[in-house]
Formats: C-alpha cells, structure tokens, sequence
C-alpha cells in the first residue's frame, strides 16, 4: 500500500495585522467623534434644507419635547457652576458643594429650581427614571427667564439653540420665543435635521 | 513574519543527562485580542457621534422698542398673510388693496405644490429678478463666480423693494414642525422679508369659518 502522507498545513492565522487595523479605527472613532450628551428626553426635529452647522462651544440648548416640557442645558463645567450660584441667591434655594458638582456634570435637567437639589441627589442611573416636569415659563413664574439671564451674565458670547419636537404646540414655542425676545435675545438658532431640497 | 523559533530549538538542543525544562512555544494567539478591538469600536459607534446637529438661524425684531408710527409701512399689494392651522394646513389671504379688508381665506398645505407654489408665483408677479437666482445658483455651481458674489447678487434681488413680505401668524393648534417648515419654504422660495407675529382674533374668526379653528 503506498503511503500517502497528506501534507499537514498549518491552520493558525496570524492575527497580528487583524489587531493592528482594529485598533486604527478604534483610534479614529475616540479622536474623532464626542460622546453623545445623555438627554433625559429623546426629541424627533423636524427637517430642514438649511445646512448651517451649531456652533461647538458656548451653547445654552433649550430642549422641547412632544410633551411640551422645557429643558435647559448650557455647556462648560464652569458656567453651569457659576449660573447655579448665582440662581441658588435668587431663588434661595441652597445647594451643597456636592450637589454644585454634580449639577456642573450634568447636561440637561427640566425641573423647577426648587425640585433641583433632590434631582441632584438622585444617582445618575436612576435620574432617567425621574419623571421631569419642565423648566417653568409661565408668567407668574418664568424661571427659564432667569437661567438665561443668568447664564449670559456668566458667559457673554452663548448662542441660544432651540431644540424642538416636531409635535410640539406652537404656543409653548411662542411662549419661549416671547421669553427670549424679553432676554433681549434676538438672534437664535433652532436646531433641525438634514433635508434633500426637492 | 515574527514568529518565535521556540520548539523546535529546544527539541533540537536536547542534551542528554542535563535537566532541561521542556520549552513551552512563545506563539500567542491574538484572535482574543482582535475581538476586544471590535467590541470597543462597536461601542464607540454607537455611543458618540461624528455630526454635528443643523440649525435654523432665526433673527427676532427687537421689542417694544420701535414706536408704531416709526414701523415702515408696507403696501397692501406687497403682503400675503399665512395663518398655520391645525392637521398641517395653511390659510393665506392678501389685504385687498382697495377696501383694506382681508381678501377671501384660501386654504392649501405644505406640500410642493402647495403653498411653495403659491408663494413663489406671488414673489415672482412682485419681482421680476426673481428667476436669475437660479441662474446665479447655476453659474456658482460651474465655478464661474464665487460664493461671496453670488451671496451679494442673491442678497440684492432678495431686497427687492416691492418683492413679497410674508407675514407668519400661528394658531395655537399649530404644531412646530409647521413653523419649521413655513420657514424652510422662506428659504427655499427666497423670500426677502418675513415677520412671525401673533395671531389676532380677526384671523381666528376666519379660521372659524373655514372650519380650522
């Protein structure tokens, strides 16, 4: 019988080149990409042709969801610091040096400011669970007034972004388009996804 | 390619009598590894993202602080009012230029062929310059002006003295994305000047009767 010694090949790929090609595109998506703010409430934006892209720092966002709740967010850890104090001596509500940092982490928040520290307490996990009422803006109590007053006595240069739902009612928009007129804030932006132009 | 002659050196290099350790082959598999790379990568992706979000820009009149009498007038000819009702629909009137009254309310929604049509025949009966945008748009795209001319040819026609003004007046049953696209029909039509006022009760009334209140 003759011997037919099939020739054992070796099955073991190296994967050297494999890991080095995961790790470059690993690398491009953390130098290239931001990590998306966690919003308490997720908002559908209506489209628009217009291509004008948010500027990236120095934005206070006010966020309307189909409920027509108000939430408010500005950026820079610092600001939010200073805007709380300076709301925490208007409101006399007190803040704890803790509840001040955590709230200079947080990105959006929609409650009355007399609701805050508890929302501050709650643990991050939890927050989304918390079922956020909205910044008031009726005219008794127009808070949402006050943190943008405040916010640009902090920091000079914000532009204003309105994120709106596409289901949101026109007369909680008139009502911050009304309050930001009053601001003094006459230039803003509302933010809105890509559309063709037909 | 890095491989480590482990094995098979040691196996060759066996002296008898002494005592050596049996050498372990130095080849790590990397395909471990290679899953961890992806399975961050796929977190990356999905958690942040690369685009930044679009935005409207919107410039608001200064209020209150513009006396009535100082307000430029506009002529009845030059002004179509939009009301934004309910269920996505649009009413439109003009001023009748004899009488001052309201015109009859028509009735037409934000489709192309809606109040895109209708606004772009009103501004091009108003203004006769109206078709070299596209012409402008074309000779910008060929490269045979620059962004700069083409924004102060189009900012030109746009302030046509007598071309269109739209007046935006929004129910309270009005949705956002109704403004967000009455703007973007602002937009798209070149509309030179438009105003968002509030909406009087006259205006609700003709709503009534349209049966869009």
């Amino acid at each position: 019988m003759p011997k037919v010694k099939v020739p054992r090949k070796s099955t073991t790929v190296d994967m050297t080149a494999m890991t080095d090609v995961a790790f470059l595109l690993l690398t491009f998506f953390m130098l290239a990409t931001k990590f998306k703010p966690d919003e308490p409430v997720v908002v559908d934006t209506p489209s628009s042709i217009s291509e004008i892209k948010l500027p990236e720092s120095d934005i206070i966002q006010i966020t309307l969801d189909k409920t027509d709740r108000i939430f408010y967010s500005v950026d820079g850890q610092h600001t939010r610091e200073e805007v709380l104090k300076r709301m925490s001596e208007k409101y006399k509500v007190t803040f704890t040096d803790k509840q001040i940092k955590e709230f200079s982490l947080l990105s959006t928040f929609g409650v009355p400011i007399a609701q805050l520290p508890q929302l501050l307490d709650t643990k991050p996990e939890d927050r989304a669970k918390v079922d956020q009422k909205g910044v008031p803006c009726d005219s008794l109590n127009n808070e949402l007034a006050d943190w943008i007053w405040q916010t640009r006595l902090v920091n000079n240069n914000v532009r204003v972004a309105v994120k709106g739902d596409r289901e949101t009612s026109m007369p909680v928009v008139k009502k911050v388009i009304a309050t930001l007129q009053d601001k003094k804030v006459n230039r803003f932006n509302f933010i809105t996804s890509m559309e063709r132009p037909e | 390619m890095a491989e480590i002659e482990g094995g098979g050196g040691g196996g060759g290099k066996h002296k008898g009598g002494k005592k050596r350790g049996k050498k372990l082959s130095t080849r790590v598999d990397f395909t471990p590894m290679v899953d961890l790379g992806f399975l961050l990568i796929t977190f990356f992706m999905l958690t942040t993202s690369m685009n930044k979000p679009q935005t409207m820009e919107i410039n608001m009149p200064v209020k209150d602080e513009v006396e009535e009498k100082d307000k430029p007038k506009i002529k009845a000819s030059q002004a179509i009012t939009l009301l934004l009702a309910k269920d996505d629909k649009v009413v439109y009137y003009f001023v009748d230029v004899v009488t001052g009254e309201p015109g009859p309310p028509m009735i037409t929604d934000y489709s192309k062929g809606g109040v895109r049509a209708t606004l772009i025949k009103e501004n091009r009966l108003r203004n006769p310059n109206l078709d070299s945008i596209t012409v402008y748009k074309r000779m910008l795209n060929e490269g045979a002006i620059n962004e700069e001319k083409y924004r102060g040819y189009i900012s030109n026609i746009k302030s046509y003295k007598d071309g269109l003004i739209v007046i935006i007046k929004a129910a309270d049953n009005a949705k956002y994305k109704n403004m967000i696209d009455i703007l973007d029909e602002m937009l798209i039509c070149n509309i030179g000047r438009y105003a968002i006022v509030d909406i009087s009760d006259i205006e609700k009334d003709m709503l009534k009767t349209v049966n869009l209140q």
